[in-house]
């Protein structure tokens, strides 16, 4: 295939990776929310913890605060401080006050910033002692002493290294608990990016698949997003079926239109010719008819290299036989070569040689070469056609005994509107070897032009079988 | 080479400039580093005897032979009013007052050390990488075969009801620690109260028959030898198996009820002015060295949970804040009125 640039679309990113990485967002944004919550929920349930054994170990303690003639009598549980060791290594302080008067423990324990209401209800407070962050738990009891109601309150405080280090823990199961979340979300999300653009991927390959001149609507079914898109692309093949019509149909009209006044003036000037016998006249009617021909012939390759372009794009392959076709085009040219009493044979190889190509590009390319090659022979001079096959391709070779290239290149010859340097006695347009050269390059072949020994041109058009 | 040392041992007593201590010393002995090349000493105060001792500092030097060795000896309360009060300048707190050692640690006084034989220790022999257990001993009866009337009391109960078939036998011939004078006594006597109501019962029993409160262990395993007591209740199982004459009358009963262990712990005062040397004594006391040099130089049985698991009666007596209760002085001050009204009958 040629190699056309424009074709291959500027790409602004891609919406997998764009698609990838946004629910990659997500997802780490759902697992650091997973890693707060479930860090949330642990601390708050081994500060439950910590403090319903807390408040046990207080109100066993005030359970056992006895009244009495000698005033208070304070008997602490041994299980009140062992119980508290059961959640881990931690310190304990605790104080207890009678009437505001510490009695024992540590007098420095800070208190509830509000009194504990009554009922044996702790209040639960965080403070710190000694350097270390403690939660303690107040209770206050009234006792009977000496007949007067007397409050006592109980403080029991524990550090919460162990709380840290059960939340600590807690957090970094969460953090992995998070972490593999996060990986399987990258997995569904690459997975769940793909299937999304599948159906993106499957209509691009389907419309890439199409032939040069498929140019019905896209029917197969998309998803509702994709429906705009295919909307448009219909529409864009509609106006693009209707502008190479409307260009067909020009070329054609343009080659009626200037071809029949052609026709029309050469044949006045032939009446002309014939009616006069002044030869000044003579000459310059015998010129009007020489640029009448010059002009219908650049006017028909015009309209052949345009036609050539236009199926560039819109080929229709069948299958050729090459042979047939050479044999036809050279009977086509039989009565051109006659009147020069140039000597047209072909040489065809046995089998039938058959490629895919389009019928008239090949039929034009031929068509140009052969003219050339009678064009430029000098009378009773001689051309032949071959048609053989070489190296896996079909190779159509023109040859004649003419005035050569005079050193001109292939690349030289077949640039639009140029012509060889040794021509200007002959009529031409220029555009022969282009059309050749264009036929070539649409069907994925090559042309070369060659000089060959004893004088006399070597046109080779080679096509993949 | 003994003698020796022992001399230098001395000369350095002497010489030692005594320190402004305002707590009461028992002993004080410097080891000096064998390598001639001291550093920073390492002050062990502790309340287990020197010669107890000894072998483990030789081998500790051998390792360590720029270290010499400060070794104090008080007693529990001393080494924790030396501690707690005062703030003596001490590298490492050996002792047999689990409570106290405990209130020591909860308080703030001692400093954490992590290492791989710390790591190593059972739960209940170590609390927050401070306080660190390296012995454990049954508390046991001694008694003399002969006092009792057929077999040895099993039990506690086993041992009221002798007490009162044959209350001749026994009066006056019962000893027991005094819990206000010492430590391991006051231990002792709470943990029996908590464990079980047996031991009030038992203590009546006990306070009829006058019995005789000492204040070591050492003191009652003589006299029971001697034949001056018939039984000594509470007394540390491997002192009086040291001592204890194979061929005497006195039996070792590790009551089958239950028999609380005792852990002896070692912490690292916050005020140590040589902790790493402290740290290094510690892992040494734990390794696998330690512990049997533990087993075979000094008596005392190493930590070890085979040992509990195939006596189910043995139970250590736990590191965990309960030890604080008996601690608090009203707490305190009412046990002892409560074991003097039961003990110390008129």
């Amino acid at each position: 295939m040629v190699n056309r640039p424009h074709l291959r679309p500027a790409t602004g990113g891609s919406i997998r990776r764009q698609l990838v990485v946004q629910l990659l967002i997500v997802a780490a944004v759902l697992s650091g929310l997973l890693y707060l919550s479930v860090r949330g929920v642990a601390d708050t349930a081994v500060e439950t913890t910590q403090d319903s054994i807390l408040g046990a170990a207080t109100i066993a303690i005030a359970e056992e605060l006895r009244g009495g003639e000698d005033g208070v009598s304070i008997d602490i549980p041994y299980t009140a401080f062992s119980m508290l060791g059961s959640i881990g290594e931690d310190r304990v302080f605790y104080r207890i006050l009678v009437g505001g008067e510490t009695v024992t423990g540590y007098p420095d324990l800070a208190l509830p910033e509000s009194p504990p209401g009554s009922g044996l209800d702790p209040r639960f407070f965080t403070t710190s002692y000694d350097g270390s962050e403690v939660r303690a738990a107040a209770v206050v009891r009234s006792v009977l002493v000496e007949g007067r109601n007397t409050e006592v309150m109980v403080i029991v405080a524990q550090t919460r290294g162990a709380k840290d280090a059960i939340v600590a823990q807690m957090a970094n199961r969460a953090a992995l608990l998070g972490l593999g979340f996060f990986a399987l979300a990258a997995v569904l999300s690459v997975i769940t990016a793909r299937s999304v653009l599948n159906p993106v991927q499957r209509l691009a390959e389907a419309v890439g698949r199409r032939g040069p001149d498929d140019l019905r609507p896209v029917e197969r079914p998309v998803p509702s997003e994709l429906a705009p898109l295919v909307r448009a692309l219909n529409g864009f093949i509609a106006r693009l079926s209707g502008a190479l019509s409307r260009t067909e149909t020009f070329i054609a009209e343009a080659a009626h239109h200037i071809r029949t006044p052609l026709a029309t003036l050469r044949t006045q000037a032939e009446i002309a010719l014939r009616k006069t016998d002044d030869e000044a006249t003579r000459d310059s009617l015998r010129a009007m008819i020489r640029a009448a021909d010059d002009s219908a012939r650049s006017a028909g390759q015009l309209l052949d290299h345009a036609a050539v372009v236009y199926r560039t794009d819109q080929r229709t392959e069948e299958r050729i036989d090459l042979c047939q076709l050479a044999r036809d085009m050279s009977d086509s040219f039989g009565p051109t070569a006659d009147i020069r009493d140039i000597d047209l044979t072909t040489d065809l190889c046995a089998p039938p040689v058959e490629i895919t190509a389009d019928r008239l590009l090949v039929e034009s390319a031929l068509r140009n070469l052969l003219d050339n090659a009678i064009k430029y022979s000098l009378p009773d001079g001689s051309v032949a056609v071959t048609v053989g096959t070489d190296g896996g391709r079909a190779v159509i070779r023109v040859l004649d005994r003419g005035r050569g290239l005079s050193g001109a290149r292939t690349t030289q010859l077949t640039g639009r509107f140029r012509r060889g340097t040794n021509v200007a006695d002959v009529v031409g347009s220029g555009l022969g070897l282009t059309i050749v050269r264009e036929v070539a390059r649409a069907q994925g072949g090559e042309f070369r032009i060659t000089e060959r020994e004893g004088g006399g041109t070597c046109a080779e058009l080679s096509l993949p079988l | 080479m003994r003698r020796t040392i022992a001399a230098l041992v001395i000369a350095f007593c002497v010489a030692l400039p005594r320190l402004a201590l305002g707590f009461d010393v028992e002993e004080e002995q410097v080891f000096p580093a064998p390598s001639g090349a001291p550093t920073a000493p390492l002050r062990i105060l502790s309340t287990t005897d020197t010669e107890i001792f000894a072998p483990l500092l030789d081998a500790f030097q051998a390792d360590n032979p720029d270290v010499p060795i400060h070794y104090t000896v008080a007693s529990t309360q001393e080494v924790y009013k030396a501690l707690h009060d005062e703030g003596a300048a001490f590298d490492l707190a050996v002792s047999s007052a689990m409570d106290l050692q405990m209130k020591l640690a909860n308080d703030g006084f001692a400093l954490s050390h992590r290492s791989a034989p710390t790591q190593a220790l059972p739960g209940w022999a170590r609390w927050r990488d401070q306080l660190f257990a390296f012995a454990q001993e049954p508390v046991v009866m001694i008694a003399s075969a002969r006092a009792f009337d057929g077999p040895l009391p099993r039990t506690r109960s086993d041992l009221i009801r002798a007490l009162r078939d044959r209350p001749e036998a026994f009066d006056g011939r019962i000893g027991t620690y005094d819990p206000n004078r010492s430590g391991a006594g006051y231990l002792f006597a709470t943990q029996d109260a908590r464990q079980s109501d047996t031991y009030w019962r038992l203590s009546e029993v006990m306070g009829g028959l006058s019995p005789r409160l000492y204040d070591t262990t050492g003191a009652m395993i003589a006299d029971v030898q001697s034949g001056k007591l018939a039984l000594a209740y509470n007394v540390l199982g491997s002192y009086a198996e040291a001592q204890l004459d194979p061929d005497g009358d006195a039996r070792i009963v590790a009551f089958e009820d239950f028999t609380h262990v005792l852990l002896r712990t070692a912490l690292i005062p916050r005020t140590a002015p040589n902790p790493d040397a402290a740290g290094a004594f510690v892992d040494f006391l734990l390794s696998g060295d330690g512990q049997r040099l533990i087993a075979s130089e000094t008596g005392l049985p190493p930590i070890s949970e085979a040992a509990l698991a195939a006596d189910p009666y043995l139970r250590p007596i736990r590191l965990d804040p309960g030890l604080l209760v008996f601690v608090d002085p009203l707490k305190r001050q009412r046990f002892l009125n409560e074991w003097t009204a039961a003990v110390v009958q008129p």
